[in-house]
Protein backbone atom coordinates (compact mmCIF):
# COMPACT_ATOMS: atom_id res chain seq x y z
CA UNK A 1 0.00 0.00 0.00
CA UNK A 2 1.62 3.29 -1.05
CA UNK A 3 2.14 6.06 1.50
CA UNK A 4 0.25 9.31 1.00
CA UNK A 5 3.13 10.98 -0.88
CA UNK A 6 4.00 7.99 -3.06
CA UNK A 7 2.73 7.54 -6.57
CA UNK A 8 1.68 4.12 -7.73
CA UNK A 9 1.78 3.32 -11.44
CA UNK A 10 0.02 0.25 -12.79
CA UNK A 11 0.58 -1.14 -16.27
CA UNK A 12 -2.64 -2.90 -17.24
CA UNK A 13 -2.50 -5.56 -19.92
CA UNK A 14 -4.74 -5.89 -22.95
CA UNK A 15 -5.65 -9.38 -21.72
CA UNK A 16 -7.07 -8.05 -18.47
CA UNK A 17 -9.02 -5.29 -20.20
CA UNK A 18 -10.37 -7.57 -22.91
CA UNK A 19 -12.04 -9.67 -20.25
CA UNK A 20 -14.00 -6.71 -18.92
CA UNK A 21 -17.30 -5.26 -20.11
CA UNK A 22 -17.49 -1.52 -20.81
CA UNK A 23 -19.08 -0.90 -17.42
CA UNK A 24 -16.44 -2.97 -15.66
CA UNK A 25 -13.61 -1.12 -17.41
CA UNK A 26 -14.97 2.29 -16.46
CA UNK A 27 -15.56 1.19 -12.87
CA UNK A 28 -12.09 -0.38 -12.63
CA UNK A 29 -10.32 2.71 -13.97
CA UNK A 30 -12.21 5.09 -11.73
CA UNK A 31 -11.76 2.96 -8.62
CA UNK A 32 -8.02 2.75 -9.20
CA UNK A 33 -7.61 6.45 -10.00
CA UNK A 34 -9.57 7.43 -6.90
CA UNK A 35 -6.97 5.49 -4.92
CA UNK A 36 -4.33 7.86 -6.34
CA UNK A 37 -3.04 5.35 -8.86
CA UNK A 38 -1.85 6.21 -12.34
CA UNK A 39 -2.78 3.62 -14.93
CA UNK A 40 -1.08 2.92 -18.22
CA UNK A 41 -3.49 0.83 -20.25
CA UNK A 42 -2.03 -1.32 -22.99
CA UNK A 43 -5.26 -0.74 -24.88
CA UNK A 44 -7.68 2.04 -24.11
CA UNK A 45 -11.37 2.75 -24.40
CA UNK A 46 -13.64 3.31 -27.36
CA UNK A 47 -15.21 6.79 -27.67
CA UNK A 48 -18.48 5.80 -25.97
CA UNK A 49 -16.56 4.25 -23.07
CA UNK A 50 -14.49 7.44 -22.81
CA UNK A 51 -17.68 9.52 -22.64
CA UNK A 52 -19.04 7.12 -20.03
CA UNK A 53 -15.83 7.48 -18.00
CA UNK A 54 -16.10 11.28 -18.12
CA UNK A 55 -19.76 11.13 -17.13
CA UNK A 56 -19.09 8.83 -14.19
CA UNK A 57 -16.08 10.92 -13.15
CA UNK A 58 -18.33 13.97 -12.95
CA UNK A 59 -20.73 12.07 -10.70
CA UNK A 60 -17.93 11.08 -8.33
CA UNK A 61 -16.13 14.39 -7.99
CA UNK A 62 -15.78 15.33 -4.35
CA UNK A 63 -14.40 18.88 -4.18
CA UNK A 64 -12.02 18.25 -1.27
CA UNK A 65 -10.83 14.78 -2.28
CA UNK A 66 -11.26 14.03 -5.96
CA UNK A 67 -11.30 16.72 -8.66
CA UNK A 68 -11.43 14.43 -11.68
CA UNK A 69 -9.12 12.63 -14.05
CA UNK A 70 -6.33 13.42 -16.49
CA UNK A 71 -6.38 11.10 -19.49
CA UNK A 72 -4.42 10.94 -22.72
CA UNK A 73 -4.37 8.29 -25.38
CA UNK A 74 -3.55 7.44 -28.95
CA UNK A 75 -6.07 6.15 -31.41
CA UNK A 76 -5.16 2.92 -33.10
CA UNK A 77 -4.23 3.80 -36.70
CA UNK A 78 -5.24 0.43 -38.05
CA UNK A 79 -8.88 0.54 -39.15
CA UNK A 80 -11.22 -2.09 -37.77
CA UNK A 81 -13.20 -2.21 -40.97
CA UNK A 82 -12.14 -1.81 -44.57
CA UNK A 83 -15.25 0.32 -45.19
CA UNK A 84 -14.18 2.64 -42.44
CA UNK A 85 -10.88 3.19 -44.23
CA UNK A 86 -12.55 3.72 -47.59
CA UNK A 87 -14.91 6.32 -46.17
CA UNK A 88 -12.01 8.57 -45.25
CA UNK A 89 -11.11 8.94 -48.95
CA UNK A 90 -7.49 9.49 -48.09
CA UNK A 91 -8.26 12.53 -45.93
CA UNK A 92 -7.10 10.99 -42.70
CA UNK A 93 -8.37 8.24 -40.45
CA UNK A 94 -11.72 8.67 -38.78
CA UNK A 95 -11.70 8.11 -35.04
CA UNK A 96 -15.13 6.44 -35.34
CA UNK A 97 -15.80 3.70 -32.82
CA UNK A 98 -12.16 2.80 -32.73
CA UNK A 99 -10.78 2.34 -29.28
CA UNK A 100 -7.64 4.04 -28.15
CA UNK A 101 -4.35 2.21 -28.03
CA UNK A 102 -1.98 3.07 -25.19
CA UNK A 103 -3.74 5.29 -22.64
CA UNK A 104 -2.51 7.07 -19.54
CA UNK A 105 -5.09 7.98 -16.92
CA UNK A 106 -4.68 9.28 -13.39
CA UNK A 107 -6.05 11.64 -10.79
CA UNK A 108 -6.11 15.22 -12.11
CA UNK A 109 -4.32 16.61 -9.07
CA UNK A 110 -1.42 14.17 -9.52
CA UNK A 111 -1.02 13.86 -13.28
CA UNK A 112 -0.61 16.66 -15.78
CA UNK A 113 -0.11 16.30 -19.52
CA UNK A 114 2.70 18.55 -20.73
CA UNK A 115 2.63 17.75 -24.40
CA UNK A 116 1.29 15.22 -26.83
CA UNK A 117 2.02 14.55 -30.47
CA UNK A 118 1.59 11.61 -32.80
CA UNK A 119 4.30 9.60 -31.07
CA UNK A 120 4.84 10.81 -27.53
CA UNK A 121 2.73 11.70 -24.52
CA UNK A 122 4.79 13.68 -22.03
CA UNK A 123 3.26 13.94 -18.58
CA UNK A 124 4.27 15.29 -15.21
CA UNK A 125 3.52 13.32 -12.08
CA UNK A 126 2.86 15.76 -9.28
CA UNK A 127 4.29 14.36 -6.09
CA UNK A 128 3.95 15.39 -2.49
CA UNK A 129 0.31 14.96 -1.61
CA UNK A 130 1.14 16.61 1.72
CA UNK A 131 1.22 19.94 -0.06
CA UNK A 132 -1.95 19.87 -2.11
CA UNK A 133 -1.90 23.60 -2.83
CA UNK A 134 1.47 23.34 -4.58
CA UNK A 135 0.33 20.33 -6.55
CA UNK A 136 -2.83 22.18 -7.54
CA UNK A 137 -0.90 25.26 -8.64
CA UNK A 138 1.20 23.13 -10.95
CA UNK A 139 -1.85 21.27 -12.26
CA UNK A 140 -3.80 24.44 -13.01
CA UNK A 141 -3.87 25.75 -16.58
CA UNK A 142 -2.77 29.33 -17.23
CA UNK A 143 -5.53 31.93 -17.44
CA UNK A 144 -6.53 32.90 -20.96
CA UNK A 145 -9.22 35.00 -22.59
CA UNK B 1 -43.36 0.31 -35.07
CA UNK B 2 -46.21 -0.34 -37.49
CA UNK B 3 -45.65 -0.86 -41.19
CA UNK B 4 -47.22 2.49 -42.16
CA UNK B 5 -45.14 4.36 -39.58
CA UNK B 6 -42.00 2.55 -40.74
CA UNK B 7 -42.73 3.47 -44.35
CA UNK B 8 -43.29 7.09 -43.35
CA UNK B 9 -40.03 7.23 -41.42
CA UNK B 10 -38.12 5.48 -44.19
CA UNK B 11 -39.71 7.70 -46.82
CA UNK B 12 -38.83 10.84 -44.89
CA UNK B 13 -35.22 9.70 -44.60
CA UNK B 14 -35.09 8.93 -48.32
CA UNK B 15 -36.50 12.33 -49.21
CA UNK B 16 -34.01 14.02 -46.86
CA UNK B 17 -31.17 12.20 -48.56
CA UNK B 18 -32.48 13.23 -51.98
CA UNK B 19 -33.28 16.87 -51.31
CA UNK B 20 -31.44 17.59 -48.07
CA UNK B 21 -33.01 18.64 -44.81
CA UNK B 22 -34.32 22.15 -44.26
CA UNK B 23 -34.35 21.96 -40.46
CA UNK B 24 -31.65 20.60 -38.13
CA UNK B 25 -30.92 20.50 -34.41
CA UNK B 26 -27.31 21.60 -34.01
CA UNK B 27 -25.23 21.32 -30.86
CA UNK B 28 -22.44 23.76 -30.03
CA UNK B 29 -19.83 21.64 -28.25
CA UNK B 30 -16.30 22.01 -26.96
CA UNK B 31 -14.09 22.31 -23.92
CA UNK B 32 -14.66 25.09 -21.35
CA UNK B 33 -13.68 28.60 -22.45
CA UNK B 34 -13.46 27.77 -26.15
CA UNK B 35 -16.14 30.38 -26.89
CA UNK B 36 -19.22 28.19 -27.37
CA UNK B 37 -21.75 30.65 -25.94
CA UNK B 38 -20.10 33.59 -27.70
CA UNK B 39 -20.51 31.67 -30.97
CA UNK B 40 -24.10 30.65 -30.18
CA UNK B 41 -24.89 34.28 -29.32
CA UNK B 42 -23.29 35.44 -32.57
CA UNK B 43 -25.37 33.01 -34.66
CA UNK B 44 -28.62 33.86 -32.90
CA UNK B 45 -27.90 37.61 -32.95
CA UNK B 46 -27.09 37.58 -36.67
CA UNK B 47 -30.32 35.86 -37.64
CA UNK B 48 -32.82 36.35 -34.80
CA UNK B 49 -31.66 39.59 -33.19
CA UNK B 50 -31.26 38.37 -29.59
CA UNK B 51 -28.78 36.23 -27.63
CA UNK B 52 -28.79 32.85 -25.89
CA UNK B 53 -27.03 33.61 -22.63
CA UNK B 54 -24.15 35.33 -20.86
CA UNK B 55 -20.56 34.54 -21.86
CA UNK B 56 -17.64 34.97 -19.49
CA UNK B 57 -13.90 34.45 -19.24
CA UNK B 58 -14.54 32.32 -16.16
CA UNK B 59 -14.73 28.65 -17.18
CA UNK B 60 -18.07 26.83 -16.89
CA UNK B 61 -20.17 29.97 -17.24
CA UNK B 62 -22.72 27.85 -19.13
CA UNK B 63 -23.77 25.06 -16.79
CA UNK B 64 -27.11 24.08 -18.30
CA UNK B 65 -27.99 23.32 -21.90
CA UNK B 66 -29.69 26.25 -23.60
CA UNK B 67 -31.86 25.93 -26.68
CA UNK B 68 -33.04 28.41 -29.27
CA UNK B 69 -35.49 27.09 -31.85
CA UNK B 70 -36.06 28.13 -35.44
CA UNK B 71 -33.04 30.25 -36.26
CA UNK B 72 -33.02 30.62 -40.04
CA UNK B 73 -29.42 30.80 -41.19
CA UNK B 74 -28.85 32.23 -44.68
CA UNK B 75 -25.75 32.32 -46.88
CA UNK B 76 -25.14 32.61 -50.61
CA UNK B 77 -28.82 32.39 -51.47
CA UNK B 78 -29.45 29.23 -49.44
CA UNK B 79 -30.97 28.82 -46.01
CA UNK B 80 -31.33 26.27 -43.25
CA UNK B 81 -33.48 26.52 -40.14
CA UNK B 82 -31.62 25.52 -37.00
CA UNK B 83 -32.53 24.65 -33.46
CA UNK B 84 -29.33 25.81 -31.75
CA UNK B 85 -28.31 23.90 -28.62
CA UNK B 86 -25.58 25.62 -26.59
CA UNK B 87 -23.95 23.07 -24.28
CA UNK B 88 -21.78 23.35 -21.14
CA UNK B 89 -18.07 22.77 -21.70
CA UNK B 90 -16.95 19.17 -21.46
CA UNK B 91 -14.06 18.55 -19.08
CA UNK B 92 -12.48 15.60 -17.28
CA UNK B 93 -11.75 17.60 -14.12
CA UNK B 94 -13.31 20.48 -12.19
CA UNK B 95 -11.52 22.09 -9.26
CA UNK B 96 -13.45 24.69 -7.27
CA UNK B 97 -10.15 26.16 -6.03
CA UNK B 98 -9.52 27.52 -9.53
CA UNK B 99 -12.64 29.72 -9.33
CA UNK B 100 -11.49 31.06 -5.95
CA UNK B 101 -7.81 31.58 -6.59
CA UNK B 102 -7.74 32.55 -10.25
CA UNK B 103 -11.07 34.32 -10.59
CA UNK B 104 -11.58 35.66 -7.06
CA UNK B 105 -14.91 34.01 -6.30
CA UNK B 106 -16.04 33.21 -2.78
CA UNK B 107 -15.63 29.63 -1.57
CA UNK B 108 -19.39 29.10 -1.42
CA UNK B 109 -19.89 30.43 -4.92
CA UNK B 110 -16.95 28.39 -6.23
CA UNK B 111 -18.20 25.15 -4.73
CA UNK B 112 -21.67 25.75 -6.13
CA UNK B 113 -20.26 26.57 -9.56
CA UNK B 114 -18.13 23.41 -9.55
CA UNK B 115 -21.09 21.27 -8.54
CA UNK B 116 -23.29 22.76 -11.26
CA UNK B 117 -20.45 22.38 -13.77
CA UNK B 118 -20.22 18.62 -13.14
CA UNK B 119 -23.96 18.35 -13.80
CA UNK B 120 -23.52 20.44 -16.95
CA UNK B 121 -20.86 18.09 -18.33
CA UNK B 122 -23.17 15.13 -17.82
CA UNK B 123 -26.04 16.95 -19.53
CA UNK B 124 -23.82 17.91 -22.48
CA UNK B 125 -22.71 14.30 -22.97
CA UNK B 126 -26.32 13.10 -22.83
CA UNK B 127 -27.28 15.58 -25.55
CA UNK B 128 -24.85 13.98 -28.00
CA UNK B 129 -27.63 11.49 -28.76
CA UNK B 130 -30.20 14.17 -29.52
CA UNK B 131 -28.40 16.58 -31.84
CA UNK B 132 -28.29 16.02 -35.59
CA UNK B 133 -25.01 17.83 -36.20
CA UNK B 134 -22.35 19.61 -34.17
CA UNK B 135 -20.21 22.69 -34.36
CA UNK B 136 -17.18 21.73 -32.28
CA UNK B 137 -15.56 24.90 -30.98
CA UNK B 138 -11.80 24.85 -30.39
CA UNK B 139 -9.55 27.66 -29.24
CA UNK B 140 -7.12 28.30 -32.12
CA UNK B 141 -4.48 29.30 -29.58
CA UNK B 142 -4.49 25.93 -27.83
CA UNK B 143 -3.22 22.46 -28.65
CA UNK B 144 -6.25 20.87 -30.35
CA UNK B 145 -5.23 17.27 -29.77
CA UNK B 146 -6.78 17.00 -26.32
CA UNK B 147 -8.64 14.07 -24.88
CA UNK B 148 -11.88 16.05 -24.68
CA UNK B 149 -11.75 17.00 -28.38
CA UNK B 150 -10.84 13.45 -29.40
CA UNK B 151 -13.61 11.99 -27.23
CA UNK B 152 -16.26 14.36 -28.61
CA UNK B 153 -15.20 13.71 -32.21
CA UNK B 154 -15.00 9.95 -31.66
CA UNK B 155 -18.52 9.89 -30.26
CA UNK B 156 -19.91 11.93 -33.15
CA UNK B 157 -18.13 9.83 -35.76
CA UNK B 158 -19.38 6.64 -34.10
CA UNK B 159 -22.92 8.04 -34.35
CA UNK B 160 -22.26 9.22 -37.94
CA UNK B 161 -23.22 12.82 -37.15
CA UNK B 162 -21.80 15.67 -39.24
CA UNK B 163 -19.26 17.93 -37.55
CA UNK B 164 -17.81 21.34 -38.36
CA UNK B 165 -14.83 22.51 -36.34
CA UNK B 166 -14.87 26.23 -35.52
CA UNK B 167 -11.26 27.38 -34.96
CA UNK B 168 -12.27 30.23 -32.67
CA UNK B 169 -10.34 33.24 -31.29
CA UNK B 170 -8.44 33.49 -34.57
CA UNK B 171 -8.25 37.26 -33.94
CA UNK B 172 -5.73 36.75 -31.13
CA UNK B 173 -2.06 37.19 -31.93
CA UNK B 174 -0.39 33.85 -32.59
CA UNK B 175 -3.65 32.00 -33.26
CA UNK B 176 -3.60 29.45 -36.06
CA UNK B 177 -6.11 27.03 -37.52
CA UNK B 178 -3.35 24.97 -39.13
CA UNK B 179 -2.70 22.74 -36.15
CA UNK B 180 -6.44 22.00 -35.91
CA UNK B 181 -6.62 21.21 -39.62
CA UNK B 182 -3.60 18.93 -39.30
CA UNK B 183 -5.00 17.16 -36.23
CA UNK B 184 -8.47 16.54 -37.69
CA UNK B 185 -8.21 16.65 -41.50
CA UNK B 186 -11.35 14.55 -41.90
CA UNK B 187 -13.62 17.44 -40.83
CA UNK B 188 -14.17 20.94 -42.25
CA UNK B 189 -12.35 23.56 -40.17
CA UNK B 190 -13.47 27.21 -40.28
CA UNK B 191 -11.14 29.81 -38.74
CA UNK B 192 -13.25 32.53 -37.14
CA UNK B 193 -13.70 34.94 -34.30
CA UNK B 194 -17.08 34.65 -32.62
CA UNK B 195 -16.23 37.78 -30.65
CA UNK B 196 -15.53 40.06 -33.62
CA UNK B 197 -17.64 38.23 -36.19
CA UNK B 198 -14.65 37.57 -38.45
CA UNK B 199 -15.35 34.90 -41.09
CA UNK B 200 -18.81 34.03 -39.74
CA UNK B 201 -20.16 34.03 -43.31
CA UNK B 202 -17.84 31.13 -44.09
CA UNK B 203 -19.23 29.25 -41.10
CA UNK B 204 -22.83 29.85 -42.19
CA UNK B 205 -22.05 28.71 -45.72
CA UNK B 206 -20.35 25.56 -44.40
CA UNK B 207 -23.23 24.87 -41.99
CA UNK B 208 -25.82 25.02 -44.76
CA UNK B 209 -23.79 22.72 -47.00
CA UNK B 210 -22.78 20.31 -44.28
CA UNK B 211 -25.91 20.02 -42.13
CA UNK B 212 -28.50 19.81 -44.93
Amino acid sequence: MPMAHDVSISLVSRKKLDHMSSLEKVAFILDEVKQDKILVLEVGLDPKEEASLIERTMREIEPDHFIGIEMESYKDDSPQRILGLLRTRGKGPLIQGRRASMTVVGPADRLRTISKDGNTIQALILGNAHEPDQARDRARPPRRR
Amino acid sequence: MGLVAALKTGGAKWLRRLFGRDHARIGIYGPPNAGKTTLANRIVRDFAGDVMGPASEVPHETRRVRKRANVEVKANGSSLTLDVVDTPGIATKIDFHEFMEVYGMSEEESRRRAKEATEGVIEAIRWLEDVEGVVLVMDANEDPFTQVNVTILGNLEARKKPVIIAANKIDLEGASATSIQNAFPQHPVVPLSALTGYNMDALYDTMIKHFR
